[in-house]
């Protein structure tokens, strides 16, 4: 690409951001609505909220422990989804007998059971990480199913006629043939595991993002509040940038069939 | 080295039965190249994957290097039709010859050499690090051809490899496999429903009929060793070979359509 | 078109089916009692089911299922309008669409229960409040679709159309919008599955009318098994959301079916 097109395709992603940023810091700087504070006031409290205190930082004490808390049942829904995806899809008859009860339990919105494992478990870090395991299990665990099951047959025979089986054969054959529908799931994972992450701090906890933000609403700590929700909308926006930098490596084969597809008419 | 002793195939399903496959008797001696002939949908697949051990006979045996085939024997090499599928796509050229070879449990060095080797015999060289699907059709049978190699099979077992390239290309391919058969010598079964490229290939040529499949004929092919596709497409001999190939094929159509008429 | 023929393996997945369930049920009546499970963990399937069929009559489950489905149905409405229409601007002026690209790619991700607090503050614990957070998520869904979905317009066929002098409302009737159907659908589906999640969300966490907000009352008044009745009523409303939409987009689509089944070979 030339440097005139360079430029200018760096104008168009910075144009319309910065005009947005531009208008709210412009539109609420006089404002004396309580609810809109001015975004220069925001900003301005923002490192105080959040960085401010060396170890007793929040981004120490409530960011840190969310993210935890989500990587970790985000990280085991994911091996026990993919495992048992492997398993489910690998077999006809075992899929035919499961499948509509996993249909069941994919469709409970995952939101209603934070309720019940705080019944169950207590307001501790387990329940969280299992309210997030339940809500991100079933989008990997039925994609997986999806990618296992559409192996295509003649790379299966190629695997077999020369000898390729057990875990080589899951290595080198069914995981990869299936990663375009991980990847999915695990897409779909990730924003229901942030959404699970914020509603079970907001519902029970004692420290977390999203127990900080509706502390900072319920004290009517507007400017903070507003620092808080910036902090979650960046978090979402780094972990899917993160997410989507894996996906393209992890499926660079994927995109490259495509578009030969595409250009081959 | 490849005895097929009355293969019988017949594919149920709950309202009826289809025999693909009626009586299969023929062999390949070791270091043969022969080619399997037959008209649109007498079985040649089906026929291949019982010689590959990737589905069961109804009826019949099937025995590699003396020993009857329950599974993909391992000393085998299978090249497909439909190459696309074949490749492993999230691999490079390089890995999917290498692959067969990890699972063989071959050294990091000796793997390295074969698929050089291998490379370097079907003319893909300069392109390990590519993936399939930026190759051309042709290239891409290339890569199926040098995976093969590369597992230095006993037997070698090609269906229709070339049915979905064009002509040229195809030419190109027809000429690689007779320079590796006559350089390595490796047993070859090479399915195809083209006579010409069945005559032109061959040691040999079994003439299947159509479906329910019997073996039709079974003929040498005594054409020089070296082939040209010019010249030899030019030999008198080509053309009387090749018209009694086609002789067969046409009445046995012909019983069929009979068969069915009745 | 003729219906799919009755093939050996169809009962036998249902049979499978029936009987996955069929064990699913038992197992959650016995191993309670045989484990000896205590009531507020996990009761046997028959006590959740009578104190459901306690609740089921009662007027306030009644009210309560009506919003979570009004809340439902009103937010994904909102959403679909918004974004099939945005979607379609967006995506077929090429500049326009390299201007938005940075800023949905950066709204996108953003999780909106971050909005939670603004909400609440803002729009109160009513039905407005709920509505801005399903609308927001659902309608990145429908957004996003359906710019894909104009993006994959074969440019023969817009060529073609030009030629034959169709003007700019005509292309987009007969070229733009059947391509882009199957993808609107698609989005649908996801947003239908995204809304229902945000409104047990909303009614969880900011307490408006609905099923959450009767899930939450029921947890924290300790009646585990009416817990567990309402979520299996929330599994139940999900998976009417998703039979629902899945089978009208079958029927809407039967004749793009074997188009959008073409997968690289």
């Amino acid at each position: 690409m030339s440097l005139g097109g360079r430029l200018r395709r760096a104008a168009e992603l910075v144009a319309l951001p910065a005009v947005l940023l531009a208008a709210w810091w412009v539109t609420s700087d006089g404002s004396e609505s309580f609810y809109f504070p001015p975004l220069r006031e925001v900003v301005g409290v923002l490192p105080e909220t959040w960085f401010a205190g060396g170890a007793d930082a929040r981004i120490v004490s409530d960011v840190l422990p969310s993210l935890a808390r989500l990587l970790t049942g985000y990280g085991l829904a994911a091996v026990v989804g993919v495992g048992a995806g492997l398993l489910i899809g690998s077999s006809p008859t075992l899929r035919a007998l499961v499948e509509p009860v996993l249909e069941v339990f994919r469709a409970v919105p995952p939101p209603a059971t934070v309720p019940l494992l705080v019944a169950v478990a207590g307001i501790d870090d387990r329940m969280k990480v299992l309210v997030i395991v339940f809500g991100c299990l079933w989008p990997i665990l039925l994609n997986t199913v999806e990618g296992v099951r559409a192996v295509d047959p003649v790379l299966a025979d190629t695997c077999r006629s020369y000898g390729i089986r057990g875990p080589g054969r899951v290595r080198s054959l069914v995981l990869r043939s299936a990663s375009p529908q991980i990847m999915t799931g695990l897409r779909q994972a990730l924003s229901v595991g942030i959404i699970l992450m914020v509603i079970s701090e907001m519902f029970a906890a004692s420290n977390g993002i999203g127990f900080t933000v509706v502390q900072f609403q319920r004290t009517f700590a507007v400017p903070q509040m507003w620092t808080g929700i910036i902090v979650l909308g960046l978090l979402g926006v780094t972990l899917a940038w993160v997410f989507r930098a894996v996906e393209t490596r992890v499926l660079r084969w994927y995109e490259g069939i495509r578009s030969a597809h595409r250009s081959g008419g | 080295m490849l005895e097929v002793r009355g293969l019988r195939k017949v594919y149920t399903s709950r309202d009826r039965t289809v025999e693909a496959l009626r009586d299969i008797t023929f062999s390949v001696a070791a270091g043969e190249l022969v080619c399997l002939v037959g008209p649109s949908g007498c079985g040649k697949t089906t026929l291949l994957k019982c010689l590959a051990g990737l589905l069961g006979p109804t009826g019949g045996e099937v025995s590699v290097e003396g020993r009857p085939v329950s599974g993909p024997p391992p000393g085998m090499a299978v090249v497909f039709q439909v190459y696309g599928r074949s490749l492993f796509p999230w691999m490079t050229v390089a890995q999917n010859v290498e692959l067969p070879l990890r699972h063989k449990g071959r050294g990091r060095a000796e793997r390295r050499r074969l698929v050089t080797a291998a490379l370097a015999d079907v003319g893909l060289s300069h392109t390990p690090d590519a993936y399939p699907w930026q190759l051309s059709g042709g290239m891409q049978q290339r890569v199926a051809i040098a995976r093969a190699l590369a597992y230095e099979p006993h037997v070698m077992l090609m269906d229709e490899p070339f049915a979905a390239v064009d002509a040229q290309t195809r030419a190109d391919l027809e000429d690689l496999i007779r320079t590796l058969w006559d350089r390595t010598g490796v047993t070859t079964l090479f399915v195809t429903h083209d006579i010409d490229e069945a005559v032109y290939l061959g040691e040999r040529v079994v003439v299947l009929s159509s479906s329910p499949t019997v073996v039709q004929d079974d003929l040498p092919v005594d054409l020089p060793r070296e082939r040209d596709q010019l010249d030899t497409r030019a030999l008198p001999r080509f053309t009387e070979l090749r018209s009694r190939v086609y002789g067969e094929i046409r009445s046995a159509q012909r019983a069929a359509s009979r068969a069915d008429g009745a | 078109m003729s219906a799919r023929p009755a093939g050996p393996q169809v009962p036998r997945t249902v049979v499978l089916g029936a009987t996955g369930l069929a064990l699913t049920a038992l197992a959650a009546e016995v191993l309670p009692r045989a484990l000896g499970i205590p009531g507020d963990v996990l009761p046997p399937l028959s006590v959740i089911l009578g104190a459901l069929a306690a609740e089921l009559p009662t007027p306030q489950f009644r009210a309560a299922l009506g919003a979570t489905v009004v809340q439902w149905g009103l937010g994904l409405a909102i959403a679909v309008v918004l974004g099939v229409s945005v979607g379609v601007v967006l995506g077929s002026v090429p500049w326009l669409r390299r201007l938005t690209a940075s800023t949905v790619e950066f709204l996108r991700p953003i999780p909106s229960v971050a909005l939670v607090p603004l909400a609440v503050l803002v729009l109160g614990t009513q039905l407005r409040s709920a509505l801005l957070l399903i609308v927001y998520a659902s309608f990145w869904q429908v957004l996003v679709q359906t710019m894909y979905g104009v993006a994959d317009v074969d440019p023969v066929a817009e060529q073609t159309a030009r030629s034959y002098g169709l003007g700019r409302w005509a292309r987009v009737r007969h070229v733009l919008w059947p391509t882009a159907q199957p993808y609107v659908a698609t989005g649908v589906r996801l947003a239908a599955a995204v809304a229902l999640i945000l409104a047990i969300t909303a009614e969880l966490v900011i307490g408006s009318p609905g099923l959450g907000r009767e899930i939450a009352a029921a947890q924290s008044g300790g009646a585990t098994a009416l817990v567990y009745g309402l979520v299996l009523v929330t599994g139940l409303l999900g998976l009417v959301v998703n039979v629902g939409v899945r089978a009208l987009e079958r029927r809407l689509l039967r004749w793009h079916v074997s188009v959008r089944g073409e997968v690289a070979p």
